[in-house]
């Protein structure tokens, strides 16, 4: 029956191709549907706590997705009327940022001040850039915004040597708005190159959240443009070196975008869409497939240059590797569906698309494949060889050394493992962009010269119409407002207490002594009003205040700080309030916030996906050697290697993110192919009765190389994936391929070593039997 | 019969009647039309003189949260210049008994007082800011201060139907830079030039909030008050309605109601 089908595969070569061809065609044609979302909120799932935390915040006060304009003259120093003029200039443009509803800066900071009876609520500056800039206006817009607390470290830096334009933008509710973010992008990056040619001897950095998510479609879709078609030059250079054949290249390449265009296009017919994460997926599944054929390929090659007929060369090639191409395909399958169990949507995407994409792969490869080599006039020479492997001497080695390997390497094994805890998870997302990328040295410019990009929101709720105006409440907001600015890590924060203070102090002739709170509910209230009344558009307290001032919402910058720091930050103002104020109720929403939660919560649920993979694995394991015993003894040859893996990253890079959380299911899935392999020839070999000693050398003989050139394979495809700018992806193939050749490594060096020592046991009165020899011609 | 001087004879009455012709066809620009019906708007409402309301103003916010303020509004109108007004807030509670006072000026900025209860003193706003939220809600103080012709250019731009009334549709930008927006479409109904409906332009162009106006009754047989409006903010989600609850015309205000002297003994 099996082999009736392999031989209609090679006999109607015609048929199955064409076959192929018209499903792989009618699966590409769904790509249609594929879009790109490149906001930062796609790594969020719809239940995730924060994300709707986040979302209720900007539902009641408003949302604050922001782009920041930093301007920093090269004299040193804002106060000057060029730089003053320039920030009025780029504050009126800002305004005509796409969805803009917000935009603060230096020149139109509402100053109140106070003139007999009157409250003067004015432009620090002007509202418009075509003024005058008098000597006497820049005196004063010094003095004001150094010594006030919501410009100072903010929009102008405490020695006055940057300034911040800040504009706020509100998206469209819509689940797309990549085209949106790149508007908006587009738009301030053309303020920014209009204001660098009129005024050369000022720097400029754009950064904010809006930025981010421009980087983010930016830094996917360059990945896009140099991983894919780097990954295509490095399987053409390697193809064309392992299997020294333009027409088996073309084949296998042949396999392998049709693999790529199919399970993106079975990814489009779902309806899925494109993330930061998924757009690594033709990288990975192009990786994978190429292992499939090449092992394939060398067979059919070997068995040519036996001297084999071609047909026969071809069915054989696939019968031998039917079953272990089978076995490898499905673990690592199960690796990357396990990915289903992440909090981070565009994770479990990637999983799915790359298990689909493998299993299809392989499907392609027994059948599209032969059917190809079967039709293209591929011609091996016959050749008589009877050289002794590397693989063989190889393995003398291995027997000989085996006292030493094994101590020794299980010792490096264990040390390195041990390693694994000193890693940290940590989520950051500026530093998913590589140091080279403009958003991120804009990032890392404004933390050392202004302000971080970390920003933790903090809304008050009383439970209480005007509750806001409560003088207990405001006493509280005072304190702790106090509080978060006596924090270290804590560089700016906006509080509705200083605007109280400042106010109260207004409306009694601008007495200094006066710089209090109000200390009764109906003059806070009426302060409010007043002070409500005067503020222009865009200007307002919405962005504070909940309609029916019951909540209040404090907006704290903080330095760019990991994951731990900032949960720590939350934990720590639940503590302040729990202590301090027990009735009111806090919330605390932000970007940052939610990328600090998903990172912990998303490594505790890969844990648990992790070691699902492992159970599913090692029972097929154990099915597909037929053997509790190997299959038992293959968990450490499989685990060994991630923890080696992590243990290493902890020593060069010690923090773990997003990316790296599917690493281990993930290599669980690749690395146990080595372990197939080589316990497979091993155990048969065992079956035959040989020694423990001869099962090893036979099991070097017969898969060695195939092993080394997998490893290869796989290293190198994942190396190219570590070139990419962007961390999440770039971090995960660098630690995917060091996993890949630890794998090996322990695969040829422990594991043959663990073999002699713990399975001596002779099986079937200790007869020698010859293997047969078809066996040892896997590759060649 | 046909010659040189006949043809030029010929073109020449063209000529003359296409000239006779065109100011006819060109008798109103769509600025012309637009200002005209404008000023008929004014005209009509002219002469009511003075009026008191109670009002609650619903503020909704992208979260279906509501929120209300009450407050009684005298308004007494002033020929050749914009209206006085007097605003006094009775929801809130922390805020019952402030008084807003305001002279409202075509061509500079309007005189605005508050009474404090708290602080039992009249403050005087400087500030050249009009198109801020007023009391946190989705009107600025520009959308709610009288209409004076002056204020905008106008343009024609089409008919249209809207509440089951034709209207013109007429585009009219803010001739006062300190305004908020970028320009206003308003429909006004043929039948008796009310404003049906107004869409507000930032200063970006973009549309940023709709006003609708319902619930139209008729006083002294001339005076028509819209009893419902409702501002709906597109970019953020929000909503506020202005009901006006009572409305009494010619009530026997006069300026020394308005002043701002008086207005810490207004209750």
């Amino acid at each position: 029956m099996k082999n009736r089908f392999l031989a209609m595969l090679v006999s109607r070569s015609g048929l199955v191709m064409v076959c192929s061809l018209i499903a792989i065609f009618v699966m590409a044609f769904g790509a249609q549907n594929l879009y790109f979302r490149g906001d930062y909120k796609v790594f969020f799932g719809a239940e995730n706590q924060q994300l709707q935390e986040f979302e209720a915040m900007q539902k009641t006060f408003s949302k604050n997705d922001n782009v920041s304009i930093v301007i920093e003259p090269k004299s040193g120093d804002v106060f000057n009327h060029k730089t003053l003029k320039l920030v009025t200039e780029i504050t009126e443009d800002a305004w005509q940022t796409p969805f803009s509803t917000r935009v603060d800066s230096l020149t139109n900071y509402q100053h109140t001040e106070a003139e007999q009876d009157d409250l003067i609520v004015d432009y620090l500056v002007s509202e418009f850039a075509d003024i005058e800039i008098t000597q006497e206006m820049i005196d004063k817009t010094k003095a004001v915004s150094l010594n006030e607390p919501l410009l100072v470290n903010r929009t102008v830096s405490p020695s006055g040597h940057v300034t911040m334009v800040n504009i706020t933008v509100q998206l469209p509710d819509k689940l797309d708005q990549t085209a949106d973010v790149v508007e908006v992008a587009t738009f301030v990056r053309g303020i920014e190159n209009k204001y660098s040619e009129r005024y050369p001897e000022h720097n400029f950095y754009l950064t904010g959240i809006i930025m981010m998510n421009n980087s983010f479609v930016e830094e996917s879709m360059g990945d896009m443009m140099t991983l894919v078609p780097g990954m295509f030059l490095a399987v053409l250079l390697m193809l064309s070196l392992l299997l020294r054949s333009v027409l088996s290249t073309m084949a296998t390449l042949l396999i392998i975008i049709t693999s790529i265009l199919g399970s993106m296009g079975m990814f489009g017919w779902m309806g899925m869409y494109l993330s930061t994460a998924t757009v690594s997926a033709p990288t990975v599944i192009m990786t994978l497939a190429v292992a499939d054929c090449v092992h394939i390929v060398s067979s059919m090659n070997y068995n040519l240059r036996q001297g084999m007929a071609k047909r026969q060369a071809i069915e054989e090639a696939i019968e031998l590797n039917l079953a272990p191409v089978f076995i490898t395909s499905v673990t690592t399958a199960i690796g990357f569906l396990t990915f289903n169990f992440s909090d981070v949507p565009p994770l479990r995407d990637l999983g799915n698309l790359v298990a689909f994409g493998v299993m299809l792969a392989f499907v392609l490869a027994v059948t599209l494949l032969p059917a190809l080599l079967n039709l293209l006039p591929i011609k091996v020479p016959v050749q008589k060889q009877g050289q002794i492997g590397n693989m063989e001497k190889f393995a003398d080695w291995v027997v000989r050394r085996q006292k030493m390997l094994l101590p020794v390497s299980t010792l490096i094994v264990v040390g390195i493992a041990a390693l694994v805890p000193l890693n940290k998870v940590n989520d950051v997302p500026t530093e998913y962009f590589d140091e080279d990328i403009v958003f991120r040295n804009a990032s890392d410019f404004m933390d050392e010269n202004l302000l971080g990009v970390t920003m933790l929101d903090f809304a008050l709720h009383t439970n209480q119409d005007s509750g806001i105006n409560d003088p207990e409440f405001l006493r509280v907001v005072g304190d702790f407002t106090t509080w978060l600015r006596s924090q270290e890590r804590v560089d700016h924060v906006i509080s509705l207490s200083d605007t109280f203070k400042r106010l109260n102090q207004n409306m009694n002739a601008d007495d200094p002594a006066m710089y209090k709170l109000p200390q009764q509910q109906d003059l806070a209230a009426q302060y409010l009003l007043m002070y409500e009344m005067s503020l222009p558009y865009g200007l307002d307290l919405n962005n504070q205040l909940n309609i029916n001032k019951s909540s209040l919402r404090i907006t704290v910058t903080m330095d760019n700080l990991g994951s731990g720091e900032i949960v720590e930050m939350e934990n720590d103002v639940r503590q302040w309030f729990a202590q301090n104020a027990p009735t009111i109720d806090v919330t605390a929403a932000s970007p940052s916030l939610m990328f600090a939660h998903i990172g912990e919560k998303n490594m505790q649920s890969m844990l648990v996906g992790s070691s699902l993979a492992l159970v599913l694995i090692s029972i097929l394991l154990i099915f597909a050697l037929r053997s509790f015993k190997y299959g038992l003894i293959s968990l450490i040859p499989n685990l060994a290697p991630a923890a080696m893996g992590f243990g290493i990253w902890a020593v060069f890079v010690g923090q773990v993110n997003l990316g790296l959380s599917i690493v281990t299911s993930m290599c669980l899935g690749i690395v146990v192919d080595d372990t197939v392999h080589f316990l497979s020839k091993y155990k048969r070999a065992r079956d035959k009765g040989q020694t423990a000693e001869q099962a090893v050398r036979y099991a070097f003989a017969s898969v060695g190389r195939a092993l080394w050139i997998t490893t290869l394979v796989l290293f190198t495809g994942f190396m190219v994936l570590a070139q990419s700018s962007f961390s999440l992806n770039g971090d995960m193939g660098l630690l995917t391929a060091m996993i890949i050749v630890l794998a090996l490594a322990v695969d040829f060096l422990f594991l043959p070593a663990f073999l002699l020592k713990f399975d001596k046991k002779v099986y079937q009165g200790g007869e020698t039997e010859y293997v047969e020899q078809n066996e040892s011609k896997t590759m060649a | 019969m046909l010659s040189k001087t006949n043809l030029k004879q010929w073109l020449s009455l063209v000529c003359l009647t296409s000239l006779l012709v065109m100011p006819a066809a060109h008798a109103q620009t769509a600025e012309e039309k637009g200002l005209e019906i404008a000023k008929e708007r004014k005209a009509r409402d002219r002469g009511w003189g003075d009026s008191e309301s109670t009002s609650i103003m619903v503020l909704r916010n992208a979260q279906g949260q509501e929120s209300v303020r009450q407050m009684r509004i005298r308004a007494l109108e002033v020929q050749g210049d914009g209206d006085k007004g007097l605003t006094i807030f009775d929801e809130p509670r922390d805020v019952a008994g402030t008084a807003f006072l305001n002279f409202s000026h075509i061509n500079e900025p309007d005189d605005q007082w508050l009474y404090l209860p708290a602080l039992k003193r009249v403050k005087r706003i400087a500030s050249r800011n009009k198109s801020g939220p007023f009391m946190g809600s989705e009107f600025a103080y520009e959308d709610l201060a009288s209409f004076e012709v002056e204020k905008y250019s106008y343009k024609y731009l089409r008919d249209e139907t809207i509440n089951g009334e034709e209207a013109w549709v007429i585009e009219s930008v803010p001739t006062d830079r300190y305004s908020g927006y970028s320009k206003q479409i308003v429909w006004t109904d043929k039948s008796h030039y009310r404003v049906q409906k107004i869409e507000f332009y930032d200063r970006k162009k973009s549309l940023l909030k709709t006003l609708t106006f319902a619930d139209y009754k008729l006083y002294l047989g001339k005076y028509w008050r819209a009893h419902k409006m409702t501002m709906v903010n597109h970019q953020t989600g929000k909503s506020t309605d202005l009901l006006a609850e009572d409305i009494k015309f010619q009530v026997g205000l006069t300026d020394r109601d308005f002043d701002q002297n008086t207005l810490r003994r207004i209750r």
